[in-house]
């Protein structure tokens, strides 16, 4: 059976990395290479780093920073923030990105989707998807949550699924960093429309929340940051957790030394 | 002698590299296949479709050296992912293809067995050593490797098949015949299992 996954994000914005509150108020979290060390050595799942800067300041991807740092990641790295064509996926891919994240740029250039599939295989097309509840009900937001699209997150999900997304990284801005637990409301919703993993994102602040995502929910993947950055809650941990309850996590050989790192 | 990673414009070739370092080897990406003579043990990574994979393989002149090294010089070969999808005989992705024809069989797209299948196979699987391998020395069974796919191989011969895994109505993760090696995860993002893979066969 395939295994739920527990992926920790880095959000990095200008030199290092930073976690913040409702995609605001952010706060630094460290440097990158030494958090991809110690993910490694707690056996994540997977790892994404997205450069929250790029978009805004009409950047592109920083391909050096990914190809020093994305050969140290012994898992799969996701990579996102700024990217807009698919000359800049094939860059981002050799220089060691294992899958490619993209969200504002599609809305308007959803062919993009598309063609990073039939280029690189949809496996490694991340659709990332920022939404906020609304008085009608939840609608998407490109440009790190600052400009509203006019899409809900399922009518949004089904198109991106229909593109060539393989997977679907699901936001939710409210409750970004708040560590109050996932809007299972909208994991599900969007879960139950689509039939590409969905990674839920945006509250996870317990072991609770990753487990209430996964099995109410239905997602196939939990993505947390605050949790790991500002507790002392490990993935580790985490997914013992999640087997004793019986959610299928990875099994893996842990060794004493890698025990006392806990 | 040299790992040779084979760089034919597809692929994780940083990771792979990086990896056969952890693993005690020697990489030397390269572009050239006149590199297979200094090298050891060779290495077929690739991520993207079947089609664009092997025209880029023929563009670069990869064909046949491969097909040389591998069945008369006896030169290990590991393909990883769509690596070892290209060492199969054809496949559809982006357009029907012939492949390597290392492995008599053919690359056909994942079906869901159940509602709660998802395709692309993404994530960490059990692979089940169906045969004994070199390979999966000091592994336990049913261990946990990274999958991100779509297709798979079906080989025409069942006797190459050392690994399965559960998804899909079952499918072929890894196999061997001969010295030309598949396995549809990825060992370079598998740690730590993935590592004592990659070990195993730079011990070939």
């Amino acid at each position: 059976m395939l295994k739920r996954r527990v992926i920790p994000v880095m959000l990095w914005k200008d030199i290092g990395l930073v976690k913040g509150v409702g995609f605001d108020s952010w706060r630094r979290t460290g440097t990158i290479l030494p958090q991809i060390r110690v993910y490694n050595l707690r056996c994540v799942d997977e790892l994404i780093l997205l450069d929250i800067g790029a978009t805004a300041e009409g950047r592109e991807p920083d391909y050096e920073t990914i190809r020093d740092v994305a050969p140290e990641c012994f898992v799969p790295l996701t990579v996102g923030g700024g990217i807009r064509t698919l000359e800049q996926v094939g860059r981002l891919l050799l220089a060691g990105a294992d899958k490619i994240s993209i969200n504002s740029e599609v809305y308007s250039n959803p062919g993009l989707i598309t063609a990073i599939a039939r280029r690189y295989g949809s496996q490694c097309v991340v659709v990332s998807v920022d939404v906020r509840r609304t008085a009608d009900g939840y609608e998407c937001f490109r440009h790190s949550g600052s400009l509203a699209t006019g899409i809900g997150p399922v009518e949004w999900a089904i198109e991106a699924e229909r593109r060539g997304a393989g997977e679907l990284l699901l936001t939710s801005i409210e409750r970004d960093g708040t560590m109050t637990g996932y809007d299972l409301e909208l994991v599900k919703a969007v879960s139950d429309a689509v039939r590409i993993p969905v990674i839920a994102g945006g509250g996870a602040g317990t072991f609770e929340h990753l487990h209430d995502a996964l099995v109410c929910g239905g997602a196939s993947a939990v993505a947390a940051s605050s949790m790991f950055h500002f507790t002392q809650q490990t993935p580790l941990e985490a997914k013992e957790y999640l087997a004793a309850r019986g959610v299928p996590v990875r099994r893996f050989a842990v060794s004493g030394e890698r025990r006392t790192n806990r | 002698m040299k790992i040779l990673i084979i760089d034919y414009g597809l692929g994780n070739l940083a990771s792979v590299r990086r990896a056969v370092e952890e693993c005690g080897g020697d990489p030397l990406v390269s572009a050239l296949p006149a590199d297979i003579a200094r090298s050891s043990h060779l290495i077929l990574p690739g991520v993207g479709a079947f089609a664009d994979g092997m025209s880029l393989l023929r563009e670069r002149g990869w064909v046949e050296p491969l097909k040389a090294a591998v069945r008369d010089d006896r030169i290990p070969l590991l393909g990883i992912c769509l690596g070892m999808q290209l060492l199969a005989d054809r496949g559809d992705e982006g357009g029907e293809s012939d492949g390597l024809g290392l492995i008599p069989g053919v690359v056909e797209r994942l079906r869901p067995a159940g509602a709660e299948e998802r395709i692309p196979h993404v994530g960490w699987n059990a692979v089940r050593q169906v045969r004994p391998d070199a390979l999966f020395t000091g592994i336990p069974d049913e261990t946990d490797f990274y999958f991100v796919h779509s297709y798979a191989v079906r080989p025409a011969d069942a006797s190459v098949v050392i690994g399965m895994t559960p998804h899909a109505g079952g499918f072929v993760s890894a196999v061997r015949s001969g010295s030309a090696h598949g396995v549809q995860f990825h060992p370079e993002k598998s740690v730590p299992a993935g590592f004592t893979l990659l070990r195993n066969f730079l011990a070939v």
